[in-house]
């Protein structure tokens, strides 16, 4: 019986050489190659994102960039207030974030004994943690923009502050799971009250892939434009008043390249190599310093 | 962990002062924590409110009928949301064609055949395009995609596809070079990073007896991935596909720049067009409060939350089911 399925098999070509072998064969380097193509075409397309930055926007870059703000066509203008209007707000959403994002880390990863409402809590901050970001823009101008009567940074940092907060629960909660039973258990063994465990065990165990966490999502936030667009709107002047419309480095780059005038598009482009450059430069910073601390568990 | 009481140190022990401190500190801690962790709720609940309140005069003018209705016109009042629902799915689906076929390629790549040191630098790469704002994809997609499509890939489709019956109908149309195919290429291109990491992580958590025993039967690769890999990791791959799909329907940024923007609904993939993002980053400003034009934005904001609210949930469920099995 088998010896005649063998022969069968012969017959049909399985053997080395045979139809069907090469048939597979011809499939696997097909495979092989298709994925290798893929891999190549999307670090062709990254490559070519950053080039077209590069060569656009390199243009642009002077001291007067950094050190104007923005002006009419024409007449030279820098991003300056722009910038600054960026960094306030993304560090100010930081600051609000961090440390209600780190709560409500502590707070899923903990307090799992409070039952259902802690899963409904990690369920609704995943949830969060995919809202479209234009929707978050439209709340914030709903709850704060049109109450007050009048666009401001403070709409612009508390939108950015509900994009920044779940990507923090996230990698806190992900990193207190990590730090050893063990570690938790010797705190508790000295006495030492829940809190005080949370806070100089375990927080401190983890703090490298936290710290990590909190880099990235300020990394994610400085590049959101959708959410700006209605709630601190931009400005071409100077202003670091928190309770006025706030210039912002993505919403300008927006006005600016869709705008007809050459060096408005100019600027633009260099507003783009900015932030694309601090953005990647963050990403590839926070990535090589966990690897280099290690996490909670090494 | 909490639930080892730190007041059970010892009989007596309760009594010392340190012990009462820790007490204290417990409870204001746990309240400061459930505070943090409830107002994300209420932060979701005002999202959901404020979204469908401020959306509440459109629906209850337009009835069920908003949603069919092609009409955006704000002269005559009359807005529908067919036409940017339509534009947000085909966008959406455009980018799945595409995007799942490269990241799993890719991902494939990584995980079975790049050497070591190299799949971490490429990863690395793949991992950073998910990093680059969606701003620069859209000023991107608008200088130099757009010409491309306008140019080489538009006025080549329609010679060689425009012909054939059925998906013919796609590709015919002017060659603008804005639309819903660049949008929808747009898109792929900022989800394939996502999908990607995802079904990587999930080719590499299957337990190594399984791809072992069948390269022992002698299959090869391809058939370890399609008879083995894909049969176990099915629920999360469909997860991370998902993941990729509610971020999709989202992007605004991206789109708007690339999506020619016009409230027109055809089945031509090159014509302009609009998504429910785009309509509202475009349209917003130039409604006045109290109006019944935001309303309309406001109650496609909500249509926007649902879908893709399903989508994340979906999204949860295969990533829950998949990394039990």
């Amino acid at each position: 019986m088998s010896a005649q399925k063998v022969q069968a098999g012969a017959r049909d070509g399985w053997q080395r050489g045979g139809a069907q072998a090469v048939r597979r064969r011809i499939v696997e380097r097909l495979v092989n190659v298709l994925c290798a193509i893929a891999t190549v075409v999307v670090l062709f397309l990254l490559f070519s994102i950053l080039w077209t930055l590069v060569t656009r926007g390199a243009a642009g870059l002077s001291l007067s960039t950094f050190l104007h703000s923005t002006a009419a066509p024409g007449s030279g203008g820098g991003l300056a207030n722009a910038i600054v209007g960026s960094c306030e707000q993304t560090l100010l959403a930081a600051l609000l974030g961090t440390p209600i994002g780190m709560l409500t880390g502590i707070y899923l990863s903990e307090f799992s004994h409070d039952g259902k409402i802690v899963s409904f809590v990690r369920f609704v901050s995943d949830m969060m943690l995919s809202v479209p970001s234009i929707l978050v823009g439209l709340f914030v101008y709903l709850v704060v923009v049109e109450p007050a009567g009048h666009f401001s940074g403070i709409a612009g940092t508390l939108a950015l502050a509900i994009l920044f907060i779940p990507i923090v629960v996230r990698t806190t909660e992900d990193m207190l799971h990590l730090v050893p039973r063990a570690m938790r258990e010797a705190a508790y063994a000295l006495g030492a009250p829940g809190w005080r465990v949370i806070v100089s065990i375990c927080l401190r165990a983890a703090r490298g892939g936290i710290m990590t966490g909190i880099l990235l999502a300020l990394a994610r936030i400085s590049g959101e434009t959708a959410p700006l667009l209605f709630t601190s709107l931009g400005n071409l002047n100077w202003s670091t008043n928190l309770n006025a419309p706030m210039a912002s480095l993505p919403v300008t780059i927006y006005q600016y390249a869709g705008s007809a005038y050459d060096d408005w598009v100019q600027m633009a482009w260099t507003g783009a190599l900015l932030i694309t450059v601090a953005v990647l430069a963050t990403n590839i910073f926070a990535r090589w310093w966990l690897s280099r601390n290690g996490t909670a568990s090494s | 962990m909490m639930e080892v009481p730190s007041t059970t140190a010892g009989p007596g022990a309760a009594v010392s002062g340190r012990n009462a401190g820790g007490n204290v500190g417990d409870i204001a801690f746990g309240v400061l924590a459930r505070l943090a962790g409830w107002s994300i709720l209420l932060v979701m609940a005002g999202i959901i409110i404020v979204l469908v309140s401020g959306g509440w005069q459109a629906f209850s003018t337009f009835g069920p009928g908003f949603i069919t209705s092609k009409a955006w016109n704000p002269i005559s009042h009359n807005f529908g949301a067919a036409t940017s629902i339509f534009g947000t799915l085909i966008t959406t689906v455009v980018a799945l064609v595409f995007a799942v076929p490269f990241a799993f390629g890719v991902a494939f790549w990584l995980v079975e055949m790049a050497p070591p040191a190299l799949a971490r630098v490429i990863e690395t790469a793949v991992q950073l395009l998910a990093a680059v704002p969606s701003i620069i994809f859209g000023m991107w997609g608008f200088f130099i995609v757009v010409p491309f499509m306008a140019h080489y890939v538009e006025p080549v489709a329609t010679r060689y596809l425009g012909h054939v019956p059925g998906i013919g109908l796609l590709f015919r149309g002017a060659p603008y070079g804005t639309g819903l195919l660049t949008g929808g290429l747009i898109l792929a291109i900022m989800v394939t990073p996502f999908i990607c990491s995802v079904m990587a992580d999930v080719f590499v958590s299957i337990p190594a007896v399984l791809k072992e025993s069948a390269f022992g039967l002698g299959a090869t690769r391809w058939e370890v991935m399609r008879k083995v890999v894909l049969p176990w990791s099915r629920q999360a791959v469909m997860g991370g596909i998902m993941l990729g799909t509610g971020r999709a329907l989202g992007e605004t940024m991206a789109v708007t720049f690339v999506i020619g923007n016009s409230n027109r609904l055809g089945w031509s993939l090159f014509a302009p067009g609009n998504t429910i993002a785009s309509l509202i980053a475009l349209e917003f400003p130039e409604s006045s409060a109290g109006s019944l034009k935001l309303s309309a934005l406001l109650a496609l904001g909500a249509i926007l939350m649902v879908i893709s609210f399903i989508t994340l949930a979906c999204s949860r469920m295969f990533l829950q089911r998949g990394i039990k099995n």
